[in-house]
């Protein structure tokens, strides 16, 4: 039985053989069918990607946690002083208990006034760790950012922002200078090691959703911060003082996948609720975004499908006008075998037998096509890229850095279906070849 | 160029002429065959009655319309008979299924065509094998089965054209071709519909004379035609007439050189 499928298989080849370029363009129907699914999965995949990477950006897998001063104090101990928000207890107790984390960053923020060389500037003083910079895409026009080696030896290093700079040192240099920094009645003098780029305040960037101008900043070490200028903070303002006591001032959390931040949530919620008496926090879930990410990904599923089926239903199409060709041609082939004792069984198994070498071949052929994807992308941006550099400026971004994703789905089910669409289509010409009247078919001309 | 073949030696089961008339190779009994076209009732055939004994060589003659045609598919068990009864080779075929009758095709029956019907992408060889594609229970071809189509080509005079595809070959060579494979699964009758219709007369002769040499070693052959002159070379002549024969005429002198 084996043996026979094999011979059957083996005649169909042969008789293929005999009619290249009749099976050379079948097969070249079914390749292009496969090829298109994979070139065109591939490359919505990677849009669809980048799409998702910018949601991303946007800050879609973003939690963001800040302390809030409640409306009535109702802390013990000085009372102009205010004790509220979140601690670096919460921020251990969450890292414990989220394990979908990917990043978190802490950050303490007053408001204070920067020193050197006599000019003076209020600015954002802002305490945080090294990955705050990436988080909120911040990019540097000079030197580094506050780097893991700053935090664990509580350096003196600043980084400032473009209008800080302006203000501070004009167009100079700012790198090695130094900045005196005054909070809580006394100051401090830290050295200048990055500068970042000028920024449009946007109006939801990274950890904040809020619009925030980061063009008036100072960042410094976190640990630093707490060193020297600590927890409470006291600002004269108008002749009274007041002041507060905070440990960090905001959490931004950074999720794996989109899927995991509403879950996170509620966690970081449950545990929140428990060790703080008053809400004297805030909790931002990016629900807008989320909801714009899981809609932009089942519309690139749909269409995706939508792509794959078009595709395979051509080629499959193609395949059977071949095929129904193939046997109106051959009908008087057909009438001989018969009259030489073929069977019904025998016709359909040869037609059979031809479809399923011609498009298995095809969807071979069409899958090894398909991983040219990749060089076929490089090279078509790249001839954009030097050939219409006019045409290239004016390509989305989203383009100029495609990068196709071959889905292992589309691979498996184009070459599966493929075959089946040859044999579902191969099926009724060869059943219409079987059931000819031999004698008609030897009449035939 | 027959003459002295392993034909003859290899497939002594069929008789010689003096025994011929002992067992039937094919008999015809009140054959009918209808044809309804909607409302019009066709009768192609209307009890044909008949015996082929043997090592018999019978060619059927008639006009066009007289039902040779429609007797030939039935002999060739292409079709079916409305009714009566036809027995090849000690089977009744007249109501077998399509499955039935192919392997009676392809047991009983060497078919020889007018238009040669060979397979045009095949070559002379592969077209001599076909009919052992289709032996029962399909077992693969052997070196035996690939000897004895070698064999029948060298008989039939294209021992050098065996790789030839067909449109490389005169009409007189493909004809020999279609001879030899009508004769690999060794039928018990060989069914020649107008055989040397399309050929000009000097390969006519050529591809009676395999016929004839073919019918002297003890092959049954039933051969359709309007030539008189082909007619001639048959042992016996059938004329057909409005689905019924007509005439029957015994050509004695072939009998006498035999």
């Amino acid at each position: 039985m084996i043996e026979r499928s094999f011979r059957t298989l083996f005649y169909g080849f042969k008789s293929l053989l005999l009619h290249k370029l009749r099976a050379g363009l079948a097969m070249l129907g079914i390749l292009i069918g496969v090829t298109a699914v994979i070139w065109l999965v591939a490359l919505g995949e990677g849009v669809s990607y980048q799409a998702q990477q910018q949601i991303k950006e946007l800050g879609a897998t973003n939690i963001i946690l800040k302390s809030v001063k409640p409306s009535t104090s109702s802390s013990a101990g000085n009372s102009f002083i205010v004790e509220f928000g979140l601690t670096r207890d919460d921020y251990d107790r969450i890292l414990d208990g989220v394990t979908t984390i990917e990043r978190a960053v802490k950050m303490r923020e007053i408001k204070c006034n920067v020193r050197s060389g006599g000019r003076e500037v209020d600015v954002q003083l802002i305490g945080c760790t090294a990955a705050y910079f990436d988080v909120n895409h911040l990019h540097l026009a000079r030197g580094r950012f506050v780097s893991d080696n700053d935090l664990n030896e509580k350096r003196n290093v600043a980084v400032i922002a473009a209008e800080t700079a302006e203000a501070l040192f004009g167009y100079e240099n700012p790198i090695g200078r130094t900045i005196e920094i005054a909070a809580n009645s006394r100051s401090d003098v830290y050295v200048v090691v990055g500068q970042t780029e000028s920024r449009m305040p946007s109006a939801s960037i990274g950890s904040s959703f809020e619009g925030r101008d980061y063009n008036l900043d100072v960042y410094i070490p976190l640990s630093t911060f707490r060193n020297r200028i600590g927890d409470q903070v006291v600002t004269s303002r108008s002749g009274s003082r007041e002041g507060e006591l905070v440990q960090l001032s905001q959490i931004t959390l950074t999720l794996g996948d989109v899927s995991q931040v509403e879950e996170a949530a509620d966690i970081i919620e449950i545990l929140l609720e428990k060790y703080h008496d008053n809400e004297d926090y805030s909790i931002t879930v990016p629900k807008e975004l989320l909801r714009q990410a899981e809609m932009l990904r089942q519309m690139f599923n749909v269409l995706l499908v939508v792509i794959a089926g078009i595709s395979l239903f051509v080629g499959g199409i193609g395949i059977m006008n071949i095929m129904l060709a193939t046997v109106t041609e051959r009908t008087r082939e057909i009438g001989v075998r018969r009259a030489m004792g073929a069977n019904q069984t025998d016709i359909v198994l040869q037609f059979l037998a031809e479809t399923i070498v011609l498009s298995g071949t095809g969807g071979m052929v069409g899958v090894l096509c398909g991983f040219l994807c990749w060089p076929a992308t490089d090279s078509v941006l790249w001839m954009i890229q030097e050939w219409l550099p006019e045409v290239w400026s004016s390509l989305p971004p989203t383009i100029q850095e495609l990068e196709p994703i071959i889905a292992p789905w589309s691979v498996f089910a184009a070459a599966t279906i493929s075959v089946g669409v040859g044999v579902v289509f191969g099926l009724y010409p060869a059943g219409r070849a079987a059931l000819m009247d031999p004698i008609e078919a030897l009449r035939h001309e | 160029m027959i003459g002295d073949s392993i034909l003859g030696d290899t497939y002594s089961r069929h008789s010689t002429l003096s025994s011929q008339f002992m067992n039937l190779a094919a008999e015809i009994i009140d054959l009918h065959k209808y044809y309804y076209l909607g409302d019009v009732v066709v009768k192609a055939l209307r009890g044909v009655s008949a015996e082929i004994p043997e090592g018999d060589f019978v060619a059927i003659m008639g006009s066009s319309g007289s039902g040779k045609s429609t007797l030939l598919n039935v002999l060739g068990a292409l079709d079916r008979p409305t009714g009566g009864q036809y027995i090849v080779g000690g089977n009744d075929v007249s109501d077998l299924s399509d499955f039935q009758l192919s392997s009676i095709r392809n047991e009983m029956i060497g078919f020889i065509f007018q238009s040669y019907n060979l397979i045009a992408q095949n070559t002379v060889l592969e077209n001599i094998q076909i009919p052992l594609h289709y032996r029962r229970g399909r077992p693969p071809l052997r070196s035996a089965d690939l000897n004895r189509c070698i064999d029948l080509a060298c008989e039939v005079g294209l021992a050098d054209r065996l790789d030839h595809r067909p449109y490389q070959l005169s009409g007189g060579q493909q004809q020999r071709v279609a001879i030899a494979r009508a004769l690999v699964n060794d039928p018990a009758i060989i069914l020649a519909d107008e055989p040397t219709g399309n050929l000009d007369s000097t390969t006519s002769g050529e591809i009676m004379d395999i016929l004839v040499g073919l019918n002297r070693q003890g092959r049954s052959i039933i051969m359709v035609t309007h030539e008189p002159d082909i007619a001639r070379l048959a042992h016996r002549q059938i004329y057909m007439q409005d689905g019924l024969i007509a005439g029957e005429k015994i050509f004695d002198e072939q009998i006498a050189q035999v």
